[in-house]
């Protein structure tokens, strides 16, 4: 029964713009009623898997899915005549991303529902997002996945090129073909993984049982980082980020800094770094450095941007740099402080363009400069940027300052030289991010009221409830954030096992 | 039924719960309601915490720890595990009492205060979650709980000081106050980092129950440099005590306190008195004993505090914004308790006095400071400005708070038998016996000033003729809810010194050190008799100057008569301007537009440049298709030709 509900988190946004295709697109108020009716129901299923799954820690699991304790397994030939196979099921990790995605998706179709053109294709077109976002989190095989993975970044292309705005073809273009590029160095490595593997099996599992050997390890593993990197926008593949930020409407912002941007720190956790942990090893320390720009530069070229988007995105960039980090300190503390971030930021920026969204469709302006004092018309959607802006600086009682004060503490264990400096620049520049942050917020929201935002009108039910609802994911990790932890322990264990497994062969060359 | 457990939690709950009401479901639509709840549940609050006191110093357990509750928050690995409980000991139980009684003072007085504000609901609500954070970080078990609350602290002093947001100075102040403290905390988050990973523990028993002597051998890579575990638990007991240099507003970072005064009074009241200020000094005597085996981190601490009391003192004598003297007298206060702290270190030795003056000055502080902001609210309310120009002739006016401030100010003098005299003189008698004769001459040039600055500003608003066109018409008048909290702070103004000297003596000791420890100090029962006559004369000079019939009130006050030196005392020695101009200059236009300009143009253009490289090899190919005849021609005989010549290629 939950195998199939699992299962129907994918089938259900597919199944939606299927029953909407034959409506007319004049006919807007039945076509939002349906998608956010599916949306909540997805919501709802995956709310309820997500407590099975902390539920169920502990108790053993398929054993066909070993080394990985994985719930509502599902394994069904699919492309027989090259050993893919249909492999869904969820860890502690995965249905959290689950559920974070499901959350961006519900608020991000509501937050969508004044907006301009096509509204008939447009939730078609989310829906088929959330559908590739599903899916990519939850597939085991990797054929699946790769599907899914490029399957988002073609619908994202469109939603930016048709209902974006500012330079939206440009931002629409350097988009999908950044991410395009990212997904060559992928797939490059996916097919060398199926060869190399050579047990006619693209599962995650299946070839996390082989042992791949070093020479190829040691080329395809940066391939396959950098191109899941390259989502993940670091350094120096960051640059799609501000532009496709910025021109993407409200929903598409959501999605693709909440939930699109993670699925690649996802990808090299679970893909890159599982199935080549000896390379993981000798490689990661020195990816490192490239977190400088990220984490340390990031919050400062924010301070210089006016436009609210490019701030955000900036903020994003600095703040996934920190996933990195935990990624990169190679301890369970740190990829627990990794995944932790994955899920607390995807909340906190999804608040972030939800609120920034609102605020815009009122103002008609990003500049934080023309802004002033809208606090005094509208209190709610003001109180809700501020509440981002706290979660964004790392605030305890928010989720933001129990991922990085965990990644901090993960990548301190880590005892290379590179990784404590890059670690003591990012605790220092928790300073920065709350510099651009403040400085955002009493630029827009305080000060005195210029003449013509004096009409302006506070959130109304639908957008203060996706506040709220946001507003409370972040405080809920935030104050409790013990089972979250249980439940990514629990399945970070195996990964991590087999790094600390991986025995550092001596090779000529980088590293040995 | 009702066990210290219960008392602990409610001591609590109680501000959250306020918070949570007024903030969520009363608001501002009932201001009536809001401050009932607000005054009610802190008053419960501060019951419990009376009667936890009572319950704990009374018993024969007094001096030691006991930990009432504490949960699992987030463990990371083996011991290192944060946890939230509650530490009831000498320290955190007389830091309850204060905070919750001062925090139900400020609220009395606020209803009277913020009656004409629109946004009460959410005044008061702020409050209580101030003076729950601070509540939380004073009965913190580990540093990671001690972290959590900090910054919480500091989050809703940014909130409270900002509380007028619609006035760019106070937006600006606010920000200014969390930036700088956000700072400090950044080097204390590294500290807590660094040291956890040392000792494996967060746990404040784990922390200071510790010895250096194993730590010598092993060494730590810190990225730039090696050093041996010992040295680096010493770098991050400096870096820890920067987290309480920034929220203590030690010099240099001292700038935001007295800009934080654009916040509404009852805030700077609390600010000052119980909450977030103090806290830095809480700080280092939480950990006093992992201080003091750590070299001369200590040593840092005293001449950190000495200097920041003497240059507040300094400047707190030229300012004529009532509120400002008062911010610097709390700088100048600060630095008493920060230098006794640090002034305990003879040599590799210890002397414990120290200890229990600071955190002696930290009860009998919060009282009168508490009360002299109230007063100040009070004198605000009647003038409209903060100035003490429009001040003067109040005495007849407001009788009550005349008879009050005039309480606190010979309190904060040291005066006997008012509560000040007895903490300051214990600090300065530390000084002393401590062999640091520098700065034990500082602190008693330093009362000197003190009781110069506080009759100045106490002869300028209360003697002398009106200034103020409202005060002389008698449009002035003492109102019940903002006297009656001046009135009853008067009274631990006035007392607590007496009562409590015998108290702390008794339990107040900074728990089992690894450092040697002094017990046999040199007598010198000159010293009060000493501080006595600097403050007599002290106060003597200001009565000269400012309410002696000759004293020339008026030329005092012009501005015109600010020259030389005392211009640069009366701008703060133009520590905003140097700090406005590092963060505008060095920070936003210089690293900040690199990075932006890196990322603009080189990356960026690097971008631009892979784009037209493509596009130009697009080209070569296509111009290769030409479709003319001869070029194919041509190229396949060089292909065959070369072919032939070398051979085997492996194509």
């Amino acid at each position: 029964m939950e195998t199939i509900l699992f299962n129907l988190i994918w089938i259900i946004p597919l199944l939606t713009v299927l029953v909407c295709v034959p409506l007319s697109a004049t006919r807007t108020g039945i076509l939002k009623a349906i998608h956010a009716t599916s949306a909540t129901i997805v919501l709802l299923i995956v709310c309820f898997l997500t407590y099975r799954v902390y539920a169920l820690t502990g108790e053993p699991a398929n054993e066909l899915a070993a080394p990985l304790a994985l719930r509502f397994f599902t394994d069904i030939p699919w492309l027989s005549m090259m050993g893919a196979h249909y492999t869904v099921g969820a860890d502690g990790l995965n249905i959290l991303l689950l559920a974070l995605t499901a959350f961006i998706v519900w608020g991000g179709v509501l937050v969508s529902w004044n907006i301009k053109g096509n509204q008939k294709v447009f939730f078609a077109l989310i829906q088929l997002l959330a559908t590739s976002v599903y899916g990519v989190y939850m597939s085991f095989d990797l054929v699946l996945f790769f599907v899914f993975y490029e399957m988002e970044a073609l619908c994202m292309y469109l939603m930016i090129a048709c209902y974006g705005s500012g330079r939206r073809d440009y931002g629409g273009k350097k988009l999908t073909l950044t991410l395009a590029f990212g997904s060559s160095m992928i797939l490059a490595t996916l097919f060398g993984l199926y060869f190399e593997g050579g047990v006619n099996s693209w599962s995650i599992m299946e070839l996390s049982k082989v042992s791949l050997p070093m020479e190829f390890q040691m080329w395809a593993f940066p391939l396959m980082f950098m191109g899941f990197a390259v989502s993940s926008s670091l350094f120096p593949f960051h640059f799609w980020s501000p532009d496709g930020h910025s021109a993407a409407p409200t929903a598409v912002s959501m999605l693709a800094a909440g939930v699109m941007m993670k699925m690649g720190a996802y990808g090299c956790l679970r893909v890159a770094m599982f199935l080549m942990p000896e390379a993981a090893k000798i490689w990661l320390p020195y990816v490192v450095a490239l977190l400088i720009f990220n984490v340390v530069l990031g919050p400062f070229i924010a301070l210089r941007h006016k436009d609210l988007k490019y701030i955000t995105a900036y903020s994003s960039i600095s703040h996934l740099g920190l996933i990195f980090l935990g990624l990169a300190a190679l301890t369970p503390v740190g990829l627990r402080g990794a995944s932790l971030q994955m899920i607390s930021h995807g909340f906190l920026t999804g608040l972030f363009f939800a609120t920034i969204g609102m605020i815009y469709e009122r103002t008609h302006t990003r500049d934080i400069t023309e802004m002033g004092g809208i606090m005094r018309k509208m209190p709610f959607l003001g109180v809700g940027f501020v509440l981002a802006g706290f979660a964004g600086l790392g605030l305890p009682g928010f989720s933001g300052f129990i991922a990085e004060s965990t990644i901090f503490i993960g990548a301190f264990q880590q005892d290379s030289t590179l990784t404590r400096i890059v670690t003591v620049l990012a605790i220092l520049s928790i300073t920065t991010t709350a510099v651009y942050i403040l400085q955002t917020a009493n630029r827009m929201l305080h000060g005195p009221l210029p003449k013509k935002y004096e009409g302006l009108t506070d959130g109304c039910f639908r957008e203060k409830l996706v506040i709220v609802v946001l507003v409370a994911c972040l405080l809920f990790i935030g104050i409790c954030p013990g089972w979250i932890a249980d439940m990514l322990d629990t399945s970070i264990a195996p990964i991590f096992e087999k790094i600390s497994a991986a025995t550092q062969p001596v090779i000529s060359g980088i590293g040995g | 039924m009702i066990n210290d457990v219960t008392l602990g939690y409610l001591i609590f709950l109680c501000p959250l719960l306020t918070f949570v009401i007024n903030g969520l479901f009363v608001g501002n639509r009932n201001a009536k309601a809001a401050a009932a709840i607000a005054v009610t549940l802190n008053g419960v609050s501060a019951l419990s915490a009376i009667l936890v006191a009572v319950h704990y110093f009374c018993s024969t357990f007094a001096p030691q720890k006991a930990v009432l509750f504490e949960y699992t928050f987030l463990p990371f690995i083996d011991d290192l595990v944060a946890r939230i409980g509650m530490l009831v000991d000498p320290l955190s139980v007389m830091m309850l009492v204060v905070v919750t009684f001062i925090s139900l003072m400020v609220n009395i007085y606020s209803i009277g205060y913020m009656r004409e504000d629109r946004a009460e609901g959410r005044f008061f609500a702020l409050l209580s979650l101030f003076s729950f954070s601070m509540l939380g970080l004073v009965v913190a078990t580990n540093l990671f709980q001690m972290f959590i609350f900090w910054e919480l602290v500091g989050v809703s002093s940014y909130l409270l000081i900002g509380f007028w947001y619609h006035k760019p100075s106070a937006v600006s102040a606010s920000k200014q106050a969390f930036i700088l403290t956000r700072f400090a905390d950044s080097f204390f988050l590294l500290g807590i980092v660094l040291v956890s990973y040392v000792v494996g523990s967060f746990d404040f028993s784990a922390i200071n129950s510790l010895s250096l002597y194993p730590f010598r051998t092993e060494t730590i890579d810190l990225g730039l440099c090696v050093i041996s575990k010992a040295n680096a638990l010493i770098l991050g007991s400096i870096l820890i005590f920067t987290g309480g240099w920034g929220k203590s507003a030690m010099f240099p970072m001292h700038i935001w306190l007295p800009n934080a005064m654009e916040g509404p009074t009852p805030v700077s009241s609390i600010i000052h008195s119980a909450t977030m200020v103090v806290a830095g000094v809480y700080l280092v005597a939480r950990l006093f004993p992992f201080f003091a085996v750590c070299g001369d981190s200590l040593t840092i601490i005293m001449w950190v505090g000495a200097f920041t009391m003497v240059f507040a003192a300094v400047i707190a004598c030229t300012q004529k914004d009532i509120k400002r003297i008062l911010a610097y007298s709390t700088l100048s206060q600060l630095g008493y308790m920060m230098f006794a702290l640090g002034a305990c270190k003879i040599g590799q030795a210890v002397v414990t006095t120290g200890w229990t003056a600071s955190t002696f000055h930290i009860f009998t502080h919060a009282f009168f400071k508490c009360s002299l902001f109230l007063i100040a609210g009070s004198l605000i309310h009647q003038v409209h400005t903060n100035d003490l120009d429009a001040m003067g002739g109040l005495r007849k006016k407001m009788p009550v708070t005349y008879v009050c401030s005039l309480i606190s100010i010979l309190a904060i003098s040291g005066i006997p038998p008012f509560s000040g005299f007895f903490s300051k003189d214990e600090i300065i008698l530390t000084a002393f016996q401590a062999h640091h004769y520098t700065v034990f001459a500082l602190a008693l040039l330093t009362s000197g000033l003190t009781t110069f600055y506080m009759f100045r500003l106490f002869f300028l608003a209360f003697h002398g003729e009106p200034r103020h066109e409202g005060v002389k018409a008698g449009h002035v008048h003492e109102d019940l809810a903002m006297t009656l909290p001046i009135v009853v702070l008067a009274v631990p103004a006035l007392l607590s010194g007496l009562l409590g000297k015998g108290l702390f003596e008794k339990f107040f000791t900074p728990g089992k050190l690894h450092a040697p420890v002094f017990v046999k100090l040199p007598e010198a029962s000159w010293i009060p008799f000493a501080a006595i006559g600097i403050a007599v004369l002290a106060l003597a000079i200001a009565w000269f100057f400012y309410a002696s019939p000759k004293a020339k009130i008026q030329r005092a006050l012009d501005a015109e008569n600010r020259s030389g030196l005392y211009k640069v005392v009366y701008n703060k020695f133009y520590f905003d301007e140097m700090y406005y101009t590092v963060v505008r200059q060095f920070i936003i236009g210089g690293v900040a537009r690199v990075s932006r300009a890196f990322n603009d143009y080189v990356i960026e253009g690097l971008l631009a440049f892979s784009v037209w490289f493509i596009h130009k090899l697009g080209d070569l190919v296509r111009t290769a298709q030409a479709g003319y005849l001869p070029f194919y021609l041509g190229t396949l005989i060089v292909g065959v030709l070369i072919w032939r010549f070398f051979g085997q290629l492996p194509l």
